[in-house]
């Protein structure tokens, strides 16, 4: 990915350059966006649900993301299950082999913050971003497969508003409010009221 | 003999089938010593089982054998029972035997599956877990969850069935058979799946019981012993089934077992579905604070991996001194470098898969 980085340095730095960088965002994030290829971390319950979203039923793979057991494969990992001490150091070095640019989902609420682990025991990383660097998190003990397959598109979106110059950041506008935006509620409210007009 | 390899297998591995770590020597491409390292789950359940009340450690038993909670919701709930001298009304035990043999039929669809994965035959997998999905469907309409239920409580169970589930079970026993038939024939009929696991791993029946193994690994061996049958618990007294037993003790055997318990499951379930009564679901007056007098208790059922023991031990406090799980994968998966020595590489992983283990419940 050296040559893509150094073309979107040299392009970012060049006058007039950014409305080809423009472009040339556009196309790598579509195109990484559409394939996150997803390293399954499945320690515990949460692998269940892992699984069960890439059968029939669910049927991931529809989503462009294929479960690769190979991390030197993959772009995103799904850390799905308690993380202990013992393990820890493992799947660093699994996230450590990934190559860039790589994303984290942590799913479930053991990866999330150790969850019903998360008193009276001694061996349990209280959450994965405690040494990974977190994108999406999942909540639900375990999460339901719909809920990896949101999560993964939460990430889309991340993926989008990415660049290749260094430093920058595509402004991308969300067709639908996130959850827990303030706008949310007014327009919920709008709505009810008629659309807004009298 | 060629020069000896150490292999480092997982923890993180495919084949592995959970958080396993298999320290391998091999000469050439036979396995001469394997060492099983565990302890990568290790959550420390049984610890924090001391430091709540006896009900607040039933959703930890949930994510022991997470394959299959019900077994040991259940056997946590009969400790306690035993312990505080509950009595348990007769329709939560039909409920719990409705819903304990759809859960072995849950189970042993994701042993049977990566049985057949392990040696090449991807398909079977695909077409077990479709049946594993139904049975995770009438779960989530029974109690909302499609994993970890928390629905086998002390003194019945949490709550009596939603309108319409009985008809979904009885459609789901009377398709299941046939399914199940189907993969038989394509996953054991196979030619190369049945080269793959004929004599692969082969375990003697009296080594079995020497070592201590129990449900589909020891009965693949030939060793007829079921708790349903010779311990009989809760109603299965009442009702009338076969075990299934192999005769070699090899891969095959084993995978071929769990296949048929999981028809054999669906007899039973239809027998206690028509002898099923209305009636409370709760034994009354169970305090929500179970305090038991000092003492101690240990009660086990057959779960889909053999026999699960749950010991406690009370000092009349409303917490559990002690809780100790005699968890069957544990003793399964200390066979393992037994059976693999002398079987190649890629053999490893089909005897791992046939001990069908759950790093829960091994680690705990």
């Amino acid at each position: 990915m050296a040559l893509i980085d150094d073309l979107g340095k040299a392009l970012d730095s060049s006058p007039g350059g950014s409305v080809i960088l423009t472009s040339v965002d556009a196309i790598m994030d579509w195109s990484r966006g559409k394939s996150l290829w997803t390293m399954p971390m499945g320690t515990a319950c949460c692998a269940m649900e892992l699984i069960a979203a890439s059968f029939s039923k669910f049927d991931f793979d529809r989503h462009g993301t294929i479960p690769r057991a190979d991390p030197r494969h993959t772009d995103v990992m799904v850390v799905a299950g308690t993380i202990t001490y013992k393990m820890a150091p493992a799947v660093q070095r699994l996230y450590d082999q990934m190559p860039d640019p790589k994303w984290v989902i942590a799913m479930g609420n053991c990866a999330v913050s150790g969850g019903i682990f998360y008193y009276d025991t001694y061996s349990v990383v209280r959450g994965v971003d405690e040494f990974l660097p977190v994108d999406v998190y999942i909540a639900g003990c375990p999460p339901r497969p719909e809920a990896l397959q949101d999560a993964i598109f939460q990430l889309r979106k991340k993926v989008d508003s990415e660049s290749v110059a260094p430093g920058r950041v595509r402004d991308v506008e969300y067709v639908l409010p996130l959850p827990g935006d303030p706008r949310a509620g007014d327009r919920i409210q709008a709505l009810r009221d008629g659309g807004g007009r009298k | 003999m060629t020069e000896e390899l150490v292999v480092n297998i997982g923890p993180s591995h495919p084949s592995t089938h959970g958080v396993c770590r298999m320290v391998t020597t091999l000469d050439g491409e036979i396995v001469r010593h394997v060492e099983v390292v565990i302890g990568h789950l290790h959550r420390g359940i049984e610890k924090m089982a001391e430091n709540r009340t006896y009900l607040q450690v039933v959703p930890l038993t949930d994510r022991l054998d997470y394959v299959g909670s019900m077994y040991a919701n259940w056997a946590y709930c009969r400790a306690v029972e035993r312990l505080a001298g509950i009595r348990v009304p007769e329709r939560a035990e039909y409920l719990r035997v409705i819903v304990c043999e759809l859960q072995r039929i849950a189970s042993h669809m994701m042993s049977v599956g990566p049985a057949g994965a392990d040696v090449g035959a991807t398909t079977a997998f695909m077409y077990t877990f479709a049946q594993r999905e139904q049975v995770v469907d009438l779960f989530e309409q029974l109690c909302g969850a499609r994993l970890t239920y928390n629905y086998v409580r002390p003194g019945g169970v949490s709550m009596d069935v939603p309108e319409g589930w009985v008809d979904n079970v009885r459609a789901f026993c009377r398709s299941h058979p046939s399914a199940m038939a189907e993969v038989d024939r394509f996953l054991f009929g196979n030619v190369i799946a049945r080269q793959r696991m004929k004599g692969i791993g082969v375990l003697a029946p009296e080594d079995a019981v020497a070592w201590g193994a129990s449900g589909p690994v020891a009965r693949g061996s030939g060793v007829s012993w079921d708790l349903r049958r010779d311990d009989s618990y809760s109603v299965y007294p009442r009702l009338d089934f076969d075990i299934p037993l192999g005769s070699n003790g090899d891969c095959y055997d084993r995978a071929r077992v769990r296949l048929w318990e999981a028809i054999e499951s669906c007899r039973i379930i239809e027998q206690a579905l028509d002898q099923i009564e209305p009636g409370p679901v709760m034994a009354e007056a169970v305090p929500r604070l179970i305090t038991p007098r000092p003492g101690e208790a240990y009660d086990h059922i057959e779960g889909a991996r053999g026999s699960l023991g749950v010991y406690l031990v009370s000092d009349g406090t409303p917490r559990p001194y002690r809780m100790k799980v005699r968890s069957p994968a544990f003793c399964n998966l200390a066979l393992v470098p037994m059976l693999a020595e002398g079987h190649t590489l890629s053999d490893l992983v089909v005897i791992l898969g046939s001990l069908d283990p759950v790093f829960g419940e091994v680690d705990r």
